[in-house]
């Protein structure tokens, strides 16, 4: 296992993380030696054992389901309360579409 | 009487005896953190009003002879990754430094309910990863034992703040450890019940196969009364379980004589002997109250740490996304579009290690790679929790150690990430089986006078079948009955 600096900042580019030229020589010897250490899993034989899912859900057919019902929620100025940029009953964010 | 040092049946008593006020309770708690939080640094917040006016409430009921709570004026601290309305929850992330949430966390709720005064937010590694408390966002918490040594994590702050006299109780989660393993380095009782047990209706999301809230205390009582109070089904978390909660503080009276003890022998090789030693005066013990010492084995414990960092790793990597400067939290002061303040927020909000568990998850769970580590770890949890199904068919529970090594030097381990992930060998595997387990005081380490070392708690971890938390607590009760390894 050697991950490269390319492989690095293409996974950070998935998570929407902006690594520094320091965080990525830092994080690339951890990481490879963490991927290194989980291959031991390849040791074992999985042929015919499912993967685990799903953990436990333990109740009466059905139970983890509600009603299909309208039930109060917050109020728009609660649901705002903690945005960085709120607008009358939206979040603000950058332009995305580019004006003509 | 000193009020702080009473565990929660002793306040309950002095409450409705009219020996104390609730609020003298609460009152005293909060001067003892005034005088002591400085030194341990348990708290993030604290919530002086919440807690008066609560203690208030228990008062004029004491006062009107109305009946009261199961936890009426017992103080608690909560994690801060537990939501309180109207209290900032942090997850100790700068991302949510000043994130004031706008509902109660089901587990929060029912305590309340229940009578208990919440003090405030303790610390905890940011977003509950990592094993010392160091990964907070804000600063370390110390070890009440030795202030120069971690409380372990990620729920450090509660495990110091019941260590440390501040609280009698507390709330904790734990996703591969981070309840039982600071127990047992703070020298308190901590419990993580069966996945479902408890509701996570506002525990901010880490690996969702795997999180749980859970209790802290400085007695097994202590556990089983809040267990009482925060467990059972709960609609607005769909995978609480509809299962019928015992009445755990009766249960825990039984005998435990003929109770059939697994010991696996995987958790003992190459075990340290300042921990095996302690360890093994436990298992004694256990043998001459009547139980039955059984070897068992669990053989793919080895595999453990490394299915386990996967899981947890992808999981964390999805639930993490949803921090994107939009809808609350951080946002970044300076970017150009939109993907760069995503970026910029994200980089600016999360640590380190949250930082490298996304790239890790994000890795494990891309294209290309999926089957070969997400797939094949889940995979190998099958195997993990089988060993589990097949000790119990012979065993009523297992007793291990909780972790392999006592407090550590704060700074001692944050270099490498996977040796603090190695830490961890002992309670993963609980977790990935989504059994319940226990961290329950067993003695001391000799520690080393000449070298500085003090005595340093160590903690037995006691594991059962799923939802036989009743049984669990027996046990891990006549345990500390018989042993007096009560507290610190």
């Amino acid at each position: 296992m050697a991950l490269s600096e390319k492989e690095v900042r293409y996974v950070a580019e998935l998570a929407h993380l902006k690594l520094t030229e320091a965080e990525v020589r830092r994080f690339m010897p951890q990481l490879d030696s963490i991927l290194e250490y989980v291959a031991k899993l390849n040791e074992l034989d999985l042929g015919g054992v499912e993967p685990m899912a799903q953990v436990l859900a333990e109740g009466p057919a059905g139970f983890a389901l509600r009603p299909d019902a309208s039930r109060p929620m917050f109020t728009p100025e609660v649901a705002l309360a903690n945005a960085p940029e709120p607008g009358p009953g939206f979040f603000k964010v950058p332009r995305v579409i580019e004006k003509e | 009487m000193d009020l702080t040092a009473l565990n929660l049946a002793e306040i309950r008593d002095v409450v409705r005896r009219k020996a104390a006020s609730a609020e003298e309770v609460a009152l005293a708690h909060l001067e003892r953190i005034n005088r002591d939080d400085p030194r341990v640094r348990a708290f993030l917040t604290l919530s002086p009003e919440r807690a008066l006016e609560q203690a208030a409430r228990v008062d004029r009921a004491v006062a009107s002879g109305e009946p009261l709570g199961p936890l009426a004026g017992v103080p608690v601290a909560v994690k801060d990754v537990i939501l309180t309305r109207g209290v900032r929850t942090t997850c100790a992330s700068r991302i949510l430094e000043h994130y004031i949430p706008p509902y109660d966390a089901t587990a929060v709720q029912r305590l309340e309910a229940a009578g208990a005064c919440i003090l405030g937010k303790t610390n905890c590694d940011e977003f509950a990863m990592g094993s010392s408390t160091e990964n907070s966002g804000f600063f370390p918490t110390r070890n009440p034992h030795d202030v120069d040594r971690v409380p372990g994590g990620s729920s450090g702050g509660s495990a110091a703040a019941v260590a440390a006299n501040l609280a009698t109780v507390a709330l904790g989660s734990d996703t591969g450890g981070s309840i039982r393993q600071p127990a047992a380095l703070c020298g308190v009782t901590g419990m993580m019940g069966t996945y479902g047990r408890v509701s996570r209706f506002g525990l901010v999301a880490f690996a969702s196969s795997l999180d749980h809230i859970g209790p802290f205390g400085r007695s097994v009582r202590d556990l089983a009364a809040v267990l009482q109070s925060i467990a059972g089904r709960d609609p607005s978390d769909s995978t609480s379980a509809e299962v019928p909660v015992p009445d755990y503080e009766s249960e825990i009276e039984g005998s435990v004589a003929g109770l059939r003890v697994g010991v696996p022998r995987e958790y003992f090789a190459g075990l340290l002997a300042e921990i095996g030693d302690p360890i093994q005066r436990g298992i004694d013990l256990l043998k001459r109250i009547g139980c039955e010492i059984v070897p068992v084995s669990l053989p793919h414990t080895d595999y453990a740490i490394a299915c386990y960092y996967i899981i947890a790793t992808a999981e964390a990597s999805s639930n993490l996304a949803r921090y994107d400067g939009v809808r609350y939290g951080l946002r970044a002061a300076e970017y150009s579009d939109l993907r760069d303040m995503y970026e910029s927020t994200r980089d600016a909000g999360f640590g380190a290690e949250v930082k490298r568990r996304i790239m890790l998850g994000t890795y494990a769970l891309s294209s290309g790679y999926y089957e070969a580590y997400y797939l094949k770890a889940q995979r190998v949890r099958s195997l993990l929790a089988g060993d589990f199904s097949e000790a119990f068919k012979t065993v009523d529970v297992i007793v291990t150690p909780t972790s392999p090594v006592p407090a550590f030097r704060i700074g001692e381990r944050t270099e490498d990430p996977l040796q603090m992930y190695l830490a961890d060998i002992y309670t993963v595997t609980a977790s990935l089986s989504g059994i319940p387990g226990i961290s329950v005081p067993c003695g001391k380490t000799k520690g080393d006078a000449a070298r500085g070392v003090p005595p340093l708690p160590v903690g037995m971890q006691f594991l059962a079948r799923h939802f036989d938390e009743a049984r669990l607590l027996r046990a891990a009760y006549a345990f500390e009955k018989a042993g007096g390894f009560t507290g610190a």
